[in-house]
């Protein structure tokens, strides 16, 4: 320890780990496409947002390793790892002054449009001056957060990342906000000043004022709750439906078609959750099923291929049909697979079904890579459903009868069946339970929501091209499922909403989403594996359960002096 | 006739006879054990029983009939359930669940019963809800119902092992080392316990045991396997007497010794 110089302390760990994800981050593009809209109106774009809070979270994790040493000592180290940041930052705006190295013929995102966002448009001298103090800020404020005890260091962190998302998110505000009101929070791009400082701090009064009396509130709510519990559930219900039902007129046309896209992804992520939640089976070629409930669609009712003249409502049950015999047809021949094997296999299925509807013999029936045009709106009455806020009606019954199925399904002797067989399959075997028969129920029920997404899928297109069905899909509803927390029906929305929705949202991330995905899922398996929204169970037995903890409090002594 | 029975039992794993032309004959209402060394088939045999394995040759009867060929799923439905040498619970489910999973076959109503959360299938849960607290106040896992299986301590896992089992409601309760890793005082009550279930439920137990005191005190039949052979057979006193059990046990020279 004592041999070991200041550069290779483990507080320059963390600087260095800033330093290159910063130089990274910069390096891919993610600065300067992230800069094109504003966070603070004139002060900090997004792009230097990231950066800063690429920093104080490298403080944050930093301040959680030293959670026993003092807040001066801590507040040093942060702004040690800001300083090597903003160093680190400095170094490669420098570099990219040096002609002759030339660095934009390797890296194509080392551009003068980065320079210029690294310093923030005022030239090398204060440009720097700038880079350098707000990286030492965000890494002192990243590890004060993790280390200031009670509400003061959790309110700070959790107000920033709140506000921080409001700001990302300043489009949905404007549409549905006054216009004055708007117009005094934000500016053209992201907030502007007063509007940034009135939100951070009402966030963290609110935090605050949730931490003295959220517990009496919480107390006074469960009374009510527990002396009424049919009348405050009823309540909660009409609330959220009322919400629910109103809410394409409250954002508009264009969140409508988001929300519409995130409604197809929630059916198809509670269709999985049944197949991967429940029952343990790794299912990497979902997107099959969703193929086929949109191809039977568009075949039974394109008139451009002519063969069917079916209407939407006709269509409609032949292509959760379809989808369930090829669920079956699926499901047979990986009876005896697991794991990693089904994965593979699965995942073969999928591209099957991608060849299949792209190829060119079987283009009189498909449409081949041009696809199918001209399929059948539904139907309401006498209205035509077609724009996305009337489609948001028809997903959000879709989402509603696949929340049903999943529920009851999971709530039945089938649905601890499924679990079983997740725990342990030989043991699912020897209580009497026939496995055969409940691994085809659950790719067979996975399968018809799939389908049923996928039919609504193509009515709300119109038109189709094999290209939608990637193995990409497949691996968006599983990572959603993951984020949400596997098994958990309000993580699957939970879960979407995130993933789904927030590329959506937010342009720049969409380029960026694969990397973005996969830092997300790394970061939640280290830091919260159970998911955003896990089910109750779960939440229970990976934190915090108080028997657990006990065990663990008193046993932990017991191991040191074993080792001692 | 008893029971349970097999005929020349065998199971072979490439060149090893893991078991070797096993006879055994139990008695309904019995306790009946299965002794020997570590690695004498024991487990293999159970393995047979429950037809996780196919037995390579020989017959294996339940109340006179063959049922080498069935599924294990079928085997549990015949009424025969049993437990793991070590602890197999579904540990992510809470301790009702695992024993409402026992009852799986006993909970009669189909897919769309379920869908529809229709009125036979409220009906047939709720008895097994009933029947599941019934079988933890046999446990004396009364009020634990809503825990992790995981989170239970050592003993009472293995007693709700037991209970999932007896959910199946079995003619035959197969029980792989049941005291494995207890203190003299779990194991007295343990011993206890298993003669409630064949004296109150009256299913007839097949024991694999290592502690002598148990297989000693509780076992009316005892059956001695090494290297995949029966190689003794008989009340708990004739097989204390027996050299081969002796020399099975303790080597050569403890057999001379004896004799």
């Amino acid at each position: 320890m004592e041999n070991r110089h200041f550069w290779q302390s483990e507080v320059m760990n963390f600087g260095w780990l800033a330093g290159i994800l910063v130089v990274l981050l910069a390096l891919v593009g993610m600065v300067v496409s992230f800069s094109q809209r504003g966070f603070i109106s004139g002060v900090m774009s997004e792009g230097q947002l990231l950066i800063f809070l690429t920093v104080a979270l490298i403080g944050f994790v930093a301040g959680k390793k030293m959670e026993r040493q003092s807040v001066l000592k801590v507040a040093l180290w942060g702004g040690i790892i800001g300083f090597v940041a903003g160093l680190s930052l400095i170094v490669l705006v420098l570099l990219t002054g040096i002609k002759p190295l030339n660095l934009r013929s390797m890296f194509l995102n080392a551009s003068p449009q980065l320079v210029k966002v690294l310093t923030f448009g005022k030239g090398q001298g204060a440009g720097f001056l700038y880079l350098l103090l707000l990286n030492i800020l965000s890494g002192i404020f990243g590890g004060l957060a993790a280390v200031i005890p009670g509400i003061w260091g959790s309110g700070l962190a959790n107000s920033a990342l709140i506000t921080i998302l409001i700001g990302l998110l300043t489009d949905i505000w404007k549409t549905f906000l006054p216009r004055g009101v708007a117009k005094f929070f934000f500016a053209n791009k992201g907030f502007n000043v007063t509007g940034f400082l009135i939100t951070f701090f009402f966030i963290l009064a609110f935090l605050l004022f949730w931490s003295l009396y959220g517990a009496r509130i919480k107390v006074s709510y469960g009374n009510v709750a527990s002396r009424q519990p049919k009348k405050v559930k009823i309540t909660w219900w009409v609330i959220s439906l009322v919400v629910l039902l109103l809410l394409p007129r409250l954002v508009g046309s264009y969140l409508s078609e988001v929300l519409d896209l995130v409604g197809i992804y929630i059916i198809m992520g509670l269709g999985l959750n049944i197949v991967v939640g429940f029952a343990g089976l790794l299912d990497l070629g979902y997107v099959a099923f969703f193929a086929i409930g949109a191809y039977t669609m568009g075949v039974f009712t394109s008139p451009e291929l002519g063969l069917f003249h079916l209407t939407f409502w006709e269509t409609l049950p032949l292509s959760i049909l379809f989808a369930v015999l090829a669920g079956v047809l699926l499901g047979i021949p990986v009876l005896g697979m697991r794991g990693d094997y089904l994965a593979i296999v699965t995942m073969g299925f999928g591209e099957i079904i991608r060849l299949l509807v792209l190829s060119d013999a079987l283009k009189p029936i498909l449409g081949g890579a041009q696809g199918l045009v001209g399929i059948a709106r539904p139907t309401v009455g006498h209205i035509v459903v077609k724009n996305p806020p009337q489609f948001y009606y028809l997903i959000l019954a879709g989402i509603f009868i696949a929340w049903y199925v999943a529920s009851a399904l999971k709530d039945s002797k089938l649905g601890r069946a499924w679990m079983a067989l997740r725990e342990d399959e030989d043991v699912a075997q020897a209580m009497g339970i026939n496995l055969v028969s409940i691994k085809l129920l659950a790719f067979a029920t996975g399968a018809a929501l799939s389908g049923l997404s996928g039919a609504i899928f193509a009515a709300k297109l119109n038109s189709m091209v094999p290209h939608s069905f990637t193995i990409l899909i497949s691996i968006y509803v599983l990572s959603l499922i993951i984020v949400g927390g596997v098994g958990s029906l309000p993580g699957v929305v939970v879960g979407a909403l995130a993933l789904i929705g927030t590329p959506e949202l937010l342009r720049e991330f969409a380029e960026y989403r694969m990397m973005i995905y996969g830092a997300v899922l790394v970061g939640m398996m280290l830091y919260k594996p159970e998911g955003l929204w896990p089910e109750p169970a779960r939440r229970r037995e990976l934190h915090g359960e108080e028997g657990k903890s006990a065990v663990t409090a008193s046993t932990a002594p017991v191991q040191m002096s074993e080792e001692a | 006739m008893g029971i349970l029975e097999t005929h020349d039992a065998t199971k072979r794993f490439g060149g090893l006879v893991a078991v070797d032309k096993v006879n055994i004959d139990i008695a309904e209402r019995s306790i009946y054990s299965i002794i020997g060394p570590n690695g004498a088939g024991k487990t293999t045999l159970f393995n047979c029983i429950t037809c996780f394995y196919t037995a390579d040759e020989g017959e294996i009867l339940l109340d006179g009939h063959p049922i080498q060929y069935l599924s294990p799923d079928r085997v549990a439905h015949k009424g025969i359930a049993r437990t793991y040498q070590n602890i197999r619970l579904f540990s992510n489910m809470t301790v009702i669940e695992n024993i409402m999973v026992g009852m799986h076959i006993h909970t009669h109503y189909g897919y769309l019963d379920a869908l529809l959360r229709s009125p036979r299938k409220k009906k047939e849960d709720a008895k097994s809800v009933a029947e599941a607290q019934r079988l933890l106040n046999f446990i004396d896992l009364t009020g634990k119902g809503d825990l992790f299986a995981k989170n239970l301590p050592y003993g009472e896992q293995r007693r709700l092992e037991i209970a999932r089992a007896l959910a199946l409601r079995p003619k035959v309760l197969l029980l792989d080392e049941p005291t494995a890793g207890m203190n003299p005082i779990e194991t007295e009550n343990t011993m206890h316990f298993i003669r409630r279930l064949r004296d109150e439920l009256g299913i007839t137990i097949l024991l694999i045991e290592h502690d002598m005191k148990v297989v000693m005190g509780i076992s009316e039949m005892i059956t001695v396997m090494d290297f995949g052979k029966v190689i003794a057979k008989g009340t708990p006193d004739e097989i204390k007497a027996n050299p081969r059990v002796i020399e099975a046990y303790l080597g050569h020279g403890a057999a001379e010794a004896a004799a």
